[in-house]
């Protein structure tokens, strides 16, 4: 993503901890055949045979995050680093173990959520911002700059179904970064829009992540820029921690991988 | 809207609501989606939600008016019988359908946000009360043509509502749960549903019933919110202090076991949708 974002000043040694991820482990059910059915399930309960198939997604994972800190997860496909950034976020509740969180966050994960594809960008902007758990006068207040983010502004009252794919994309980052949040949360799969408004989404990032006080923390699997932004790294890998320390330690090791 | 426009801006730190306080808009927002959705394409859309109670009035006074009348005068109006007790057990039916599935239809937004769960099916049920309002004007047109007046015992019905609504809530928690642990319980609550219909004195009297049924009505809930709503506006009676704790006893009853029961597995909900 972005070649422009710095590495914030490290926080002093006696910063608050702002994320505190104790132990946690996610289980996923990926039984093939789940009981949908009351008969089913009855029967299967008379033979002792209620199967869950369960799945370690996360493996008792520890770490903590001071505040200000800018903090990187990384680890091959499939290791659990969206499970894990979806745990913090609130998104997922943690199967074992608790995971803290002190401050408001924006999470750039799954972006555009309670969109409806009937509805005009203007209704879909107050819904999505409803459930990100944003004031009513606040969206009200900020409406515009919603828009001309996004540039859409003789859109308004089309409804999102008419849209291309990148527009809804840009109107969906428009709103989950209209804030100033305590701890941001990246996912870098998230790449939107054209390469216009991709450098643009780069600043806004980086103007977030530059305020004060903000704490990051960043998946990315463009281990360059993992380094150049991040104090610390934790590395998962197939849901196991396997280091958590210093950006240039833990990056080592995890590019010794391919090797 | 922006009454107080000259209040100071929001910054963008205090962008959002505590999180006790999230869900008035949450459900707001939602709620009005689904409004949209139903009436915003069409026009006949309102239209239909006032004639479909209508319609439904007139085959059924067709069908059983002519005899019901004759065995049982003290029915009163007959018309206003029929679509008071109709329009009510449809709301409840709405109201629980809609719930039982509303926790599926979520499954894609309840993998991207935190929000609390609870909302999915009070929204379902709380937009069957607004649909509902459009069954109050098809009331009112029979009333007005049955020339049956209204008196100030009509300003007891919001009470019949609000228990009916908060039981509609209970049950829609309940049903939300199961259904998604268990998928043929949407199926097995279309018969209930059917069965209640007919067990219920919607068309008929409740006189026609033998003994034992009288004596189950009073445990059927439907009967007593209908019977509740019937006094109030076509029979122009006070009900008595006993059927006002049955509204709120059933309601606080469902809540209660719903709320429980949805409390203690929706944390398990992600597994399974
Ligand atoms: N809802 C779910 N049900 C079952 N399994 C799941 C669910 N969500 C994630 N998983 C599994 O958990 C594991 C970790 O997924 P996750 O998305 O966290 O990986 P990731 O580290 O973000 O991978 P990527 O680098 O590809 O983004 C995967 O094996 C995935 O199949
Ligand atoms: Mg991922």
């Amino acid at each position: 993503m972005a070649n422009i974002l710095k590495r914030p000043p490290i926080p002093p040694e006696d910063a608050e901890t702002v994320i505190d991820v104790d132990d946690v482990s996610m289980i996923f059910n990926i039984a093939s055949e789940q009981f949908n059915s009351l008969k089913e399930y009855f029967i299967a309960a008379m033979r002792h045979e209620l199967k869950f198939k369960e799945f370690r997604a996360l493996n008792h994972i520890s770490f903590k995050v001071k505040r200000g800190e800018a903090f990187g997860l990384v680890g091959t496909n499939g290791s659990g680093k969206s499970t894990m950034l979806k745990i913090i976020a609130g998104v997922l509740e943690a199967s074992e173990g608790t995971c803290t969180v002190r401050g408001t966050i924006a999470p750039l994960i799954e972006l555009g959520a309670g969109f409806d594809m009937e509805l005009t960008a203007k209704e879909n902007i107050y819904l999505n911002g409803a459930l990100l758990g944003y004031r009513k006068e606040f969206i009200d207040e900020h409406f515009q700059d919603i828009v001309d983010f996004a540039e859409l502004q003789n859109f308004m009252e089309m409804p999102l179904k008419n849209y291309s794919s990148g527009m809804v994309a840009r109107i969906a980052f428009a709103i989950a970064t209209i804030t100033e949040p305590d701890i941001l949360i990246v996912d870098e799969t998230l790449s939107v829009g054209d390469f216009l408004f991709q450098q643009k989404c780069e600043r806004r990032i980086k103007e977030l992540v530059d305020s004060d006080d903000v704490t990051v923390l960043l998946v990315s699997h463009n281990i360059d820029q993992v380094e150049r932004l991040c104090d610390r790294v934790c590395w998962i890998e197939k849901g196991q921690e396997r280091m958590v320390g210093p950006t240039d330690e833990v990056c080592a090791a995890y590019k010794n991988l391919g090797k | 809207m922006n009454a107080e426009k000259n209040a100071a801006t929001i910054s963008a730190k205090d962008a959002w609501y505590p999180p006790a306080k999230r869900d008035r808009f949450i459900l707001k927002q939602l709620v009005s989606k689904d409004f949209k959705l139903k009436y915003r394409r069409s026009a006949l859309g309102v239209v239909w939600s006032v004639l479909n109670p209508l319609l439904m009035m007139l085959v059924m006074a067709a069908v059983f008016g002519s005899f019901m009348r004759y065995n049982d005068p003290s029915l009163g109006n007959y018309a206003v019988y029929l679509i008071l007790g109709n329009t009510a057990f449809q709301l409840m039916s709405d109201a629980t359908s809609q719930g039982m599935n509303s926790i599926i239809w979520a499954s894609s937004l309840l993998k991207k946000v935190k929000i609390n769960r609870y909302v999915f099916p009070v929204q379902k049920v709380l937009f069957a009360v607004v649909n509902y309002g459009f069954s109050l004007i098809a009331i009112a047109l029979v009333m007005v043509v049955e020339r049956v007046p209204l008196t100030w015992t009509a300003i007891l019905m919001p009470y019949a509502l609000a228990t009916l609504m908060v039981f509609c809530i209970g049950l829609s928690l309940l049903l939300s749960a199961a259904a998604v642990f268990f998928r043929d319980v949407i199926h097995l609550w279309s018969v209930v549903l059917t069965a209640w219909t007919y067990a219920t004195p919607l068309f008929y009297p409740f006189k026609i019933l033998p003994h034992w049924m009288q004596v189950a009505e009073h445990f059927n809930p439907m009967y007593i919110y209908i019977t509740y709503i019937r006094d109030v506006v076509l029979y122009h009676t006070v009900p008595s202090v006993n059927m006002h704790i049955a509204c709120l006893g059933f309601a606080v009853v469902a809540l209660a076991i719903g709320y429980a029961v949805f409390h203690r597995h929706e944390h398990k909900f992600i597994l399974y949708i």
